[in-house]
């Protein structure tokens, strides 16, 4: 059955599949429908992660664009930091050339699968602009829940063609100080999921606001820029002055590009690693609350014309 | 020629104007949107400035310029790009035309697409960052010990025509490249966001294959590093010497034939592809 669905790639088609099947196997005994409920919900999502990421890998052109242009600017922005390093002296608020060129690499590399600054999707803001959003509501699959998934899947795909050459790159030609051991890593893996949800769900509350505003460029332009500021996208959160480390910590936006980078690089290692997880999954919970208040609210406001 | 048009039709620059006025009134109609957008795009030039005070917050020189001569090195690069950005940049657009098709109306009609597609629109949100970088230019004029002289003036009038001009060229060179990159917009931001990103940053900083991408190939450093130099008496890194400031004009013509060219090429390639 599996294989039969894999073949779909509409999301419609996909979801009407498995809601189909999931009325297939309401009868009779009340435990065993919780259970394939569950079930059939893991499999629709799975579905939806699998239909992103096949989506996301067919637009090679595009992930090759992407992929020089983080090299382009990791250029720049390493240079940039070299020579704040070298100025200071050979150590910048405890990064060593060394230290700072893992950082600027793991960034480029990170920024495509993260999706920094992005509202969750453009597709999703121009459908509530022109009203499509309503035909996503009477889907039996949950809003948030399923673009979630899609754009899980797309960051999949996105992780390793755009991430591994950027790194490679960087290895190759300023030399990175990355940890020998796989700990690390896996770690890291956790976080980078974690980043991926919180990125999402922040821009989907955004794109939510689509509700009031109808039109949320602006408001995205605005979130865009103060999102990957606070992120550490152009200096590591680790430069910023006192006042401005507290405030970006008081976000959930160095959750979604300082931590993993500090994670897989070894910069934060131990109990102080997990600590940082944690208030990873502790700000996906209360994105994700953020944004069902808001979808919530939001339906009550919906006015969609035409039909 | 028998295209004789009426007086009333009014100059060649009635169209334009009815276009911006147009446009003006358009950009209004959601005006929370349009007070969003401008703060965004407000917020955008502020941030590129913090990243650079974040940095001299941590360190007192940058290759070779203290925090002042860098207000003076943001203010020109900042604002020869986001004039650039107001007049050109909406050639950006050129991707979507050409997958909805509706790009075939732009060859239809009797002036050159080019031309067309330029004064297509004008996007007042980019005011807001020709504010931020004209801001960070008065500050870095006068916090800088310059000792003022019509070479000083001279300097900076072409800076700023020609940075202009080189930003523009560079819009105009992506825009060309779109007509064969479907769906691989991203990869002209290389050369003009990175290019602008570049601009404003001291190019002694750069090992040497940057300094002479940016110096000679995508030639950015002309935008504001060189005049910098000028302006401030202070000698190049090598491989860009100071003096080269003054031949700013000819950078810009080089970008502009090569952007003439590419579009060119980008044009008679396109085939159509919407119904």
């Amino acid at each position: 059955m599996a294989t039969a669905t894999a073949g779909l790639t509409s999301f419609m088609e996909v979801i009407h599949a498995e809601s189909n099947r999931s009325a297939q196997l309401r009868p009779p005994y009340p435990e065993g429908y919780v259970l394939a409920f569950v079930r059939a919900q893991m499999r629709t999502y799975g579905q939806l992660a699998r239909a992103g990421f096949r989506r996301q890998s067919s637009y090679r052109l595009a992930m090759v664009a992407g992929v020089v242009t983080n090299i382009v600017f990791g250029f720049i922005r390493a240079a940039i930091l070299f020579a704040a390093v070298q100025s200071a002296g050979g150590t910048l608020a405890g990064y060593t050339r060394d230290t700072i060129s893992t950082y600027v690499w793991l960034s480029q590399a990170l920024i495509g699968a993260v999706n920094i600054g992005g509202s969750g999707s453009t597709e999703l803001s121009d459908r509530i602009r022109n009203g499509d959003i309503a035909v996503d509501f009477t889907r039996p699959v949950d809003v948030q829940g399923s673009y979630l998934a899609t754009d899980l899947g797309r960051a999949a795909f996105t992780l390793l063609p755009r991430g591994l050459p950027t790194v490679l790159v960087g290895a190759l030609t300023v030399g990175l100080a990355l940890p020998s051991r796989p700990w690390p890593y896996l770690l890291g893996l956790v976080s980078v999921v974690l980043a991926v949800s919180i990125s999402f769900l922040c821009g989907y509350a955004v794109s939510i606001l689509g509700f009031w505003l109808v039109e949320t460029r602006g408001l995205r332009s605005l979130y865009m820029v103060t999102s990957s500021f606070l992120a550490g996208l152009f200096v590591p959160v680790g430069l910023f002055p006192g006042w401005l480390s507290t405030l970006a910590h008081a976000t959930p936006f160095p959750s979604i590009l300082q931590v993993p980078i500090d994670i897989i690089s070894g910069h934060v290692v131990g109990t102080e690693a997990v600590k940082t997880v944690a208030v990873q999954c502790l700000w996906v919970v209360l994105t994700c609350l953020i944004g069902r208040a808001l979808t919530r609210d939001g339906l009550r406001k919906l006015e969609v014309q035409g039909g | 020629m028998a295209r004789a048009q009426p007086r009333a039709a009014g100059d060649w620059s009635t169209p334009y104007r009815a276009v911006i006025g147009s446009r003006i009134r358009a950009q209004r109609s959601y005006r929370a949107s349009f007070a969003l957008d401008l703060f965004g795009s407000l917020l955008i030039g502020l941030a590129e400035f913090a990243e650079v005070w974040v940095i001299f917050h941590n360190v007192r020189v940058l290759g070779g310029l203290d925090f002042n001569a860098i207000l003076l090195l943001f203010g020109l690069s900042n604002l020869a790009f986001s004039m650039a950005d107001l007049l050109v940049g909406h050639v950006d657009n050129l991707p979507t035309y050409v997958r909805m098709g509706t790009i075939d109306a732009f060859y239809l009609r009797p002036q050159p697409v080019l031309a067309q597609l330029v004064t297509s629109e004008l996007s007042l949100r980019r005011l807001a960052r020709i504010g931020v970088a004209l801001v960070a230019l008065s500050a870095g004029l006068t916090q800088n010990h310059i000792a003022w002289g019509p070479q000083v003036v001279a300097m900076l009038v072409l800076a700023l025509v020609f940075g202009t001009a080189i930003f523009a060229g560079l819009f105009v060179c992506a825009a060309s490249l779109q007509f064969f990159l479907i769906n691989g917009s991203e990869l002209t931001n290389s050369f003009t966001y990175g290019g602008s990103y570049a601009a404003s940053q001291p190019a002694s900083i750069f090992p040497t294959p940057l300094k002479m991408i940016f110096g000679y190939l995508v030639p950015v450093v002309f935008t504001a590093y060189l005049p910098t130099l000028v302006i401030l008496r202070l000698p190049g890194p090598s491989g860009l010497p100071s003096w080269l400031a003054w031949l700013t004009p000819f950078a810009a013509l080089w970008v502009w034939f090569v952007a003439l060219r590419l579009w060119r090429w980008g044009t008679r390639h396109y085939q159509g592809g919407g119904g």
